[in-house]
């Protein structure tokens, strides 16, 4: 891959811009290069404290005393904190959401008081003078527990008699919602036949290689509170610190330095963090914590955990008329603060059948409590389910049609002309590029040769399988979605962009970057509006108290939501500066444009002054001013989506080879078309795309968060949860698909999650394609070999875990 | 009880250090908190990850199943001392402009594991292909990039070194 020079700068020539489009190399990359990034845990400040948890070693017990006695001797230790002393002086998290009539959800305490639901809920704190100290004195605290017998299976967590985790909710039914348009029972008994599977997504983890993170200062004297945290969004925690805490709000502080990594875990409410900043605050002195590997498997937010059956109903020409589908999931003992694990169940039954015109379909989610830890947020929320429960049906509805799955797709999509429309699920669609991405697609990974080659390795005993999936992705959800539910989730992003004295421009945003390189994009932005080029733009964001407020980084929304403001506040600096230009070379504004650091003149192009000109007349040499004129190089722009989201789409495309002798999968290619709307920067895109499907082969492959019948997590290391490493990985293909939103100026939608929803989905489609010889298919993720082994020796038995044989 | 400590000497980055270490610190603790080296990474202490890995004596180690009194004696190099010296700023410069670190908590590592292949290169190792590549990076953990990127920087590197200039798709 041949690149350009990666510091692209604006064009000379005064046309402005040229930064849009281009694959602009990250400014705030090579920090990270020279091991000179600055993440949580590498900060020290005077007087520092450390803390370690003493966590629940049960899935559910109740505590019936806690004795520190011991541990308060124990060298370093300063304090010994319970679950309760936090709560004396921070408001316990209840997670209801407004909007989901029926929903429920018990009271938890930041640190756990009576009750410890999950293995490795936090219950007291140590607090010491250094880490090691006290995780010392962790074991030396006396925790009297009484064990209760832990609900480990959603089902039976349903099921009338299950006793209820929390007694004053009733029964263990978190919500249930179904979704019903048109008639699917009668479309599905009038179908020429149906395909019908199951489908279980094991529950996993996100895995940031650095674990959450915090640092919390509080001044006692001017009672401030200053908190560094790995965190996504810098408001949120300020707005959950100041209300929990009842701590003025323009008193607090939140700074989101480097971050290793978020994947939408970083973006959730974790009581221990907030109970790190309840123990600074009752300390007078500052604390740090950062989740160790272990904590972070136990206590981290968790993801996934679903169980689907679903059917799919054709009529006689090929049409998808109709299906059914049944979700349900667990979302450990409470709903997650404050988003609501629940959406994982309501995405998936909302994006199920996205893409395709048909007209029947009835759906149920059904979301679970357990005594496992809780699911929050992360990467896709319940899209990857929905996206490949339908795919998975589609390929089984094209094979028992005797029709190739592409051509199936094409047959079955919504036609362009069809848009705006909304789909079965709910999604509100203006426009897909559906039939375009396909096309991109099976052009890059040359899909006729792959089947040729499937051919041939069968005649070769060797089973290799093609998939394809399509992918829609609700990006950039706004305050339609979200103002509702009663959560303080700021759905609007903003920009400040400032003129410094000598020309080059500074800009605060709302949003964050963990990597996916949002900040370039803004700076990318700024510099086309103000004809600059990167050198001359630094770009400040993760600060709750210096940045416009906003949501941080979370739903794909970095670039649809925070670029939008970007563009808005630099044009209208723009306008400013050649308002003020114009007052100094005694011309009208509409006569002059920006290019190259110059202010020109429109019609000649000739540069008339510089930026710094500009700048010294309108901070130092008012004087020179006509009476009456005010400089203002300082703007701030915000922008909120008047939609409920923004609908991305694309393809994947996935080539494997299954060796059936011992279950195992390679690799063999990966391939992806995308249509994110307006790209501003390529590299930028395929690295979110390329690291995105990575981690949903992951999820796919190898990562599942084990738990025993009491509760127990049985695989907490690194070394027994299996990633993703170099060794097995595709590379990965890419093409674009450009269709600029037209709801924004910028026209960026969203691409962050687009990655992972398809890569799930594409590997259980091309993985089926393999078996599909076999009469086998797959059940569940992850694929372990022995459950490939296993579908195999089902399918070899006559009895297909599939069903794809059953008549209708 | 007060912990046991041992004093030890070693080079870090070129330079002599002497200090008092409890003995059960490992070495990137110690880099860490008492040398203010925050470059080397913590992300498994399990030896899984390579967010750790430092170069002891020439040879890269995981900082974290080390001792820090085990490196009483040796040479240490971190990734703030291999990019101060300037070793590496062909790669670092094919990392930054392929954007193979995204969120750079495992770039140290990174770095330091692919300067040992591109160093077993000039050696008399030859260009090493993608695989080899691949191979040689699968003790380290990245959660943020697909891989490729990287791959890819260290493939260009090896072929600058070689006089050799990469080829479209490569
Ligand atoms: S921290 Fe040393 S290998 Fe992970
Ligand atoms: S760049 Fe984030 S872990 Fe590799």
């Amino acid at each position: 891959m041949s690149l350009p020079d990666g510091r692209a700068n604006g064009h000379a020539d005064g046309s402005g811009g040229g930064l849009v489009g281009k694959p602009v190399a990250r400014p705030n990359i090579r920090r990270l290069i020279h091991g000179r990034g600055r993440y949580t845990d590498d900060i020290t400040v005077p007087h520092m404290l450390h803390v370690a948890f003493v966590r629940s070693p049960y899935g559910h017990a109740r505590i019936n005393g806690i004795d520190a006695a011991m541990a308060e001797t124990s060298p370093g230790v300063v304090r010994i904190v319970t679950g309760a002393e936090v709560s004396e002086i921070c408001k316990p998290m209840h997670a209801v959401a407004e909007h989901r009539p029926g929903h429920k959800s018990a009271v938890q305490h930041m640190l756990a008081v009576d009750h410890a639901c999950y293995q490795g809920e936090p219950v007291a704190a140590v607090v010491a003078t250094s880490r090691a100290e006290a995780e010392d004195a962790v074991d030396l605290v006396m925790v009297d527990w009484e064990e209760l017998p832990a609900v480990m299976d959603m089902m039976e967590a349903l099921a009338p008699d299950a006793t209820p985790i929390h007694p004053e909710l009733g029964d263990n039914l978190c919500y249930q919602h179904v979704t019903d348009t048109g008639d699917a029972a009668t479309a599905l008994a009038a179908a020429a036949f149906t395909v019908e599977h199951e489908f279980e997504f094991g529950r996993h983890t996100a895995v940031t290689l650095e674990g959450r993170a915090i640092l919390a200062e509080w001044d006692p004297v001017e009672e401030r509170l200053t908190v560094h945290q790995s965190h996504q969004s810098p408001y949120q925690m300020q707005d959950i610190y100041s209300r929990h805490l009842g701590i003025p709000e323009h008193k607090v502080r939140v700074i989101t330095p480097d971050i290793g990594g978020g994947f939408g875990l970083k973006i959730n409410v974790h009581g221990e963090e907030v109970a790190v900043v309840a123990i600074a605050k009752m300390m007078g002195r500052p604390v740090k914590y950062t989740a160790d590997r272990l904590e972070s498997f136990v206590a981290d937010c968790q993801t996934r955990d679903h169980l689907n059956t679903a059917t799919m109903g054709v009529d006689a020409n090929g049409k998808i008329t109709s299906m059914d589908y049944d979700n349900t999931l667990s979302v450990g003992p409470y709903t997650a603060y404050i988003r609501f694990g629940l959406a994982e169940g309501m995405m998936a039954i909302t994006c199920a059948a996205a893409p395709y015109a048909l007209t029947d379909y009835h759906a149920r989610t059904r979301v679970a409590y357990v005594n496992k830890g809780i699911v929050g947020m992360f990467r896709g929320v319940g899209v990857p389910v929905g996206c490949t429960v339908t795919e998975v049906l589609v390929d089984q509805a094209a094979a028992k049609a005797g029709i190739d799955p592409v051509e199936f797709r094409r047959m079955n999509y919504h036609r362009d002309e069809d848009y705006p429309l909304t789909t079965v699920g709910g999604y509100a669609a203006k426009s897909m590029s559906l039939h375009r991405c396909l096309d991109a697609c099976i052009d890059i990974m040359e899909y006729d040769a792959l089947r040729n080659d499937q051919a041939q390795a069968r005649e070769n005993n060797v089973y290799r399988g093609v998939g394809v999936a399509t992918f829609v992705e609700a990006a950039a959800f706004g305050p339609v979605y979200y103002g509702p539910s009663g959560a303080r989730v700021s759905t609007q992003d903003g920009c400040t962009v400032k003129l410094e004295p000598s020309g080059v421009v500074r800009c605060m945003t709302s949003v964050t970057d963990q990597g996916q390189g949002t900040l370039t994009g803004i700076a990318q932005i700024v510099g086309d509006q103000l004809g600059i080029g990167m050198d001359d733009i630094d770009v400040i964001s993760g600060d709750s108290s210096t940045t416009p407020y906003g949501g941080g980084a979370w739903a794909s929304r970095g670039m649809a939501m925070g670029g939008e403001a970007a563009l808005q506040a630099g044009k209208a600096l723009k306008a400013n500066i050649l308002d003020l230009a114009a007052s100094v070379l005694q011309t009208t504004p509409d006569t002059l444009t920006l290019g190259g650091g110059e202010i020109r003149d429109i019609a000649t192009g000739e540069a008339r002054m510089d930026l710094a000109e500009v700048a010294k007349v309108g901070y130092f040499r008012q004087d020179t001013l006509p009476a009456g004129v005010q400089p203002e190089l300082m703007v701030t722009r915000h922008h909120v989506p008047n939609t409920p989201y923004y609908v991305a789409n694309g393809i994947q495309g996935a080539q494997v080879e299954i060796d059936v002798e011992t279950g195992f999968i390679k690799l063999l290619g990966w391939w992806m078309a995308d249509d994110c709307g307006r790209v501003v920067n390529p590299l930028m895109v395929d690295e979110q795309i390329r690291g995105g499907i990575i981690q949903g082969i992951g999820n796919t492959l190898y990562e599942h968060s084990q738990y025993d019948e009491n509760g127990q997590l049985m695989n907490a290391t690194l070394a027994d949860y299996l990633l993703p490493m170099a060794g097995e990985m595709p590379d990965i293909k890419i093409a674009h698909v450009e269709t600029p939103l037209t709801s924004t100026e910028l026209g960026a939608n969203g691409i962050g999650e687009s990655g992972t929803i398809g890569a799930i989905a594409v590997l259980w489609c091309a993985v089926n394609d393999a078996l599909r010889p076999l009469g086998a298919q797959v059940t569940k993720q992850p694929f372990t070999p022995e459950h490939i082994l296993d579908v195999i020796a089902q399918a070899g038995r006559g009895c297909h875990p599939s069903r794809l044989e059953s008549p209708v | 009880m007060n912990e046991e400590t041992i004093e030890i000497a070693l080079t870090v980055n070129g330079e002599q250090v002497t200090h008092t270490v409890p003995v059960r610190r490992h070495l990137v603790d110690f880099l860490r908190l008492d040398l203010n080296l925050t470059g080397s990474h913590l992300a498994c202490e399990h030896g899984v990850c390579g967010a750790c890995t430092v170069r002891v004596d020439g040879v890269i180690a995981r900082g974290c199943l080390m001792l820090a009194v085990q490196a009483n004696g040796a040479d240490v190099v971190t990734i703030e001392g291999l990019s101060a010296s300037g070793e590496v700023a062909d790669l670092q410069k094919e990392f930054e402009t392929r954007n193979a670190a995204q969120c750079g908590f495992c770039t140290p590592g990174m770095v330091l594991t692919s300067a040992e292949l591109l160093a077993q290169m000039t050696s008399g190792g030859g260009v090493p292909d993608r695989e080899v590549i691949r191979d040689h990076l699968s003790g380290n953990l990245c959660r943020c990039t697909g891989y490729q990127a990287i791959v890819d920087a260290v493939e260009a590197t090896a072929r600058a070194r070689a006089g050799i200039t990469m080829g479209e798709g490569a």
